[in-house]
């Protein structure tokens, strides 16, 4: 497995940046339910954003306050669930608010690259051409653009350890299916609109299917059960029809 | 053995318990019971921890066979069970001996019925829970619904049983019954919809459609239309937020949803009627009103003293 905690590409000087002077009505505290709170950090995908998320989600984390049910991280914001009988909704968001008072507090989160391997044989890569077709390109342009960049894994969701990665270039971003598919295969690399991801589990989905992985992304019995992680960089290593079968095997 | 062997399954049969937290972070969501207060009666009724793994069962139930002697309780939905003929009666714990067969049928009303066994289904913890995620094949025996020939072990019961049957009090059963109003919060998405769609939001009644399942419910009625964007960031979503596609008809999403989405949302279903959600079944309608936050965790702690206090008497 090719995790490399001493490289240092992912957070930059300048997400370090003092964050709460930056955008006027940021961070933005609002109840989505009787029992979950939604902490926004800005308006739209940023990495400085995004690094409030993962400094809010590390000391969510280390508090381990009693009612907290569940965390969800995503590019820009962060839901918190929690238990309203063991704490009321106004005594919890006062909490949350003074954890957000001391993210510019919270140091350089451990940093990881994992380099995937993608086999982009037609075989597996159903939508190659209709990807490539649609931006003018020829495939061979399309697997290079887009195994070359190092992707912010931006937060796991949607199914279980399913990586959300920015930022695809914009030469392949390519509309999803207004109908999707039913079954999607497991470690289907797939671009939908300006995302591109991996389905670790078959699923039902509506992404444009470029490549797959020999990798497996997401086991219950692994501890983190998940492969990848908020905060990693992820890069795709094209490999061969034989090399993925080698792969597989191994496995 | 202790044992239950499946003769049949029933329409979509599955492993639950009060569900899988923790976990959100990594693209699982919680799953669990659909009417968690159905499966917390049923097995107060068998003197089980309220968190034990129970069946549900979903529109049309199984039929098991005991291998071995225990107490079992029906809670939720009626679905007409019987004990080797004999009619058993819901919301009320019951002896089984060795062989004996119980049988459900269809639904009568409502959506779902647990079944509780002394001692709860004996199934491996997968992330700390036993709860099934059928959409993602997590949990439960072997990340499914029960089939014909399985054979469901049972755990011991901690201590001896005192051997008189319970029931739930009526006024209990009063109080959680289905309600056609289901009270909701504002979603974080209020702003993008105008006062007139809030109003028709409320004044609408919605009809739950054939796509229902354990991850949303989808509804039919009048569209809402949003200023501007449709979608918006992909953003954590919580169980019951009731998100707003293009096509204007509201989805409610519910145990296995997604934890992540990028849908406005309206509205958000208060805890204390996601219960009444479990039961609802397509053609079902209902409509929505807008309570408080504050008021909505009144009736959250209300049902909670409801049910753990004083709710069961000799049967």
């Amino acid at each position: 497995m090719a995790v490399d905690s001493s490289s240092k590409i992912g957070y930059r000087e300048i997400d370090f940046l003092p964050m709460l002077s930056q955008e006027p009505s940021y961070p933005r505290f609002q109840l989505a339910s009787d029992c979950s709170l939604l902490v926004t950090f800005g308006d739209g995908i940023s990495r400085k954003h995004h690094s409030g998320v993962a400094r809010l989600f590390e000391l969510l984390r280390s508090e381990q306050h009693p009612a907290i049910r569940n965390i969800h991280p995503a590019y820009s914001s962060l839901l918190v669930s929690f238990d309203p009988l063991l704490v009321s909704p106004g005594e919890f968001e006062t909490f949350v608010q003074g954890l957000v008072n001391r993210i510019d507090s919270v140091g350089l989160l451990p940093l990881r690259s994992v380099k995937i391997p993608v086999c982009y044989d037609s075989a597996f890569a159903p939508d190659l051409q209709s990807v490539a077709a649609h931006n003018n390109i020829s495939i061979e342009e399309a697997i290079q653009l887009h195994s070359s960049p190092q992707y912010l894994v931006y937060f796991l969701g949607f199914a279980p350890g399913f990586p959300y990665l920015g930022e695809l270039p914009a030469r392949l971003a390519t509309p999803r299916f207004p109908t999707p598919r039913v079954k999607i295969p497991a470690g289907s690399v797939a671009i939908g609109g300006n995302q591109t991801g991996i389905y670790p589990v078959s699923t039902p989905g509506g992404w444009r299917i470029i490549g797959r992985t020999p990798l497996t992304l997401f086991q219950v019995d692994w501890k983190p059960p998940a492969l990848l992680q908020m905060g990693d960089t992820v890069q795709f290593n094209p490999i061969t029809r034989e090399e993925f079968d080698d792969l597989s095997k191994k496995k | 053995m202790h044992s239950i062997k499946v003769i049949s399954p029933g329409f979509l049969t599955t492993v639950q318990d009060t569900g899988r937290f923790g976990y959100a972070h990594i693209g699982v969501s919680a799953s669990g019971a659909a009417d968690l207060i159905s499966l917390r009666l049923a097995n107060l009724l068998v003197g089980n921890p309220t968190q034990s793994a129970g069946l549900e069962m979903t529109l049309v139930g199984g039929t098991f066979e005991f291998e071995s002697p225990c107490s079992v309780a029906l809670a939720g939905a009626d679905f007409g069970a019987t004990l080797d003929g004999h009619e058993v009666p819901m919301w009320c714990s019951t002896y089984v001996t060795a062989g004996q067969i119980l049988q459900c049928g269809p639904t009568k009303r409502g959506a779902r019925c647990y079944l509780c066994v002394r001692g709860g289904i004996d199934v491996p913890l997968v992330l700390g829970s036993t709860s099934t995620h059928v959409g993602t094949s997590l949990g439960g025996l072997n990340g499914r619904a029960l089939k014909a020939g399985d054979v469901l072990s049972l755990k011991a019961p901690q201590e001896k049983a005192s051997g008189e049957p319970q029931r739930i009090k009526q006024h209990v059963l009063d109080s959680i019954g289905l309600r056609e109003t289901i009270r909701v919060t504002d979603g974080p998405q209020m702003d993008l919809f105008s006062d007139e769609e809030r109003s028709l939001f409320t004044s609408s009644q919605y009809q739950v459609t054939e796509e229902a399942d354990r991850m949303g419910l989808r509804l039919s009625g009048p569209p809402l239309k949003q200023h501007g964007n449709h979608d918006i960031i992909t953003e954590g979503v919580p169980l019951g937020a009731i998100q707003v596609p293009r096509d204007g008809e509201p989805i409610i999403l519910f145990v296995e949803h997604q934890t992540t989405g990028g849908y406005p949302k309206i509205a958000a279903v208060i805890s204390a009627d996601l219960h009444t959600v479990g039961q609802l079944r397509p053609r079902d309608t209902v409509t929505f009103e807008f309570v408080s936050v504050e008021q909505a965790v009144t009736l959250l702690a209300q049902l909670e003293v409801l049910i753990t206090t004083g709710s069961l008497e000799a049967a």
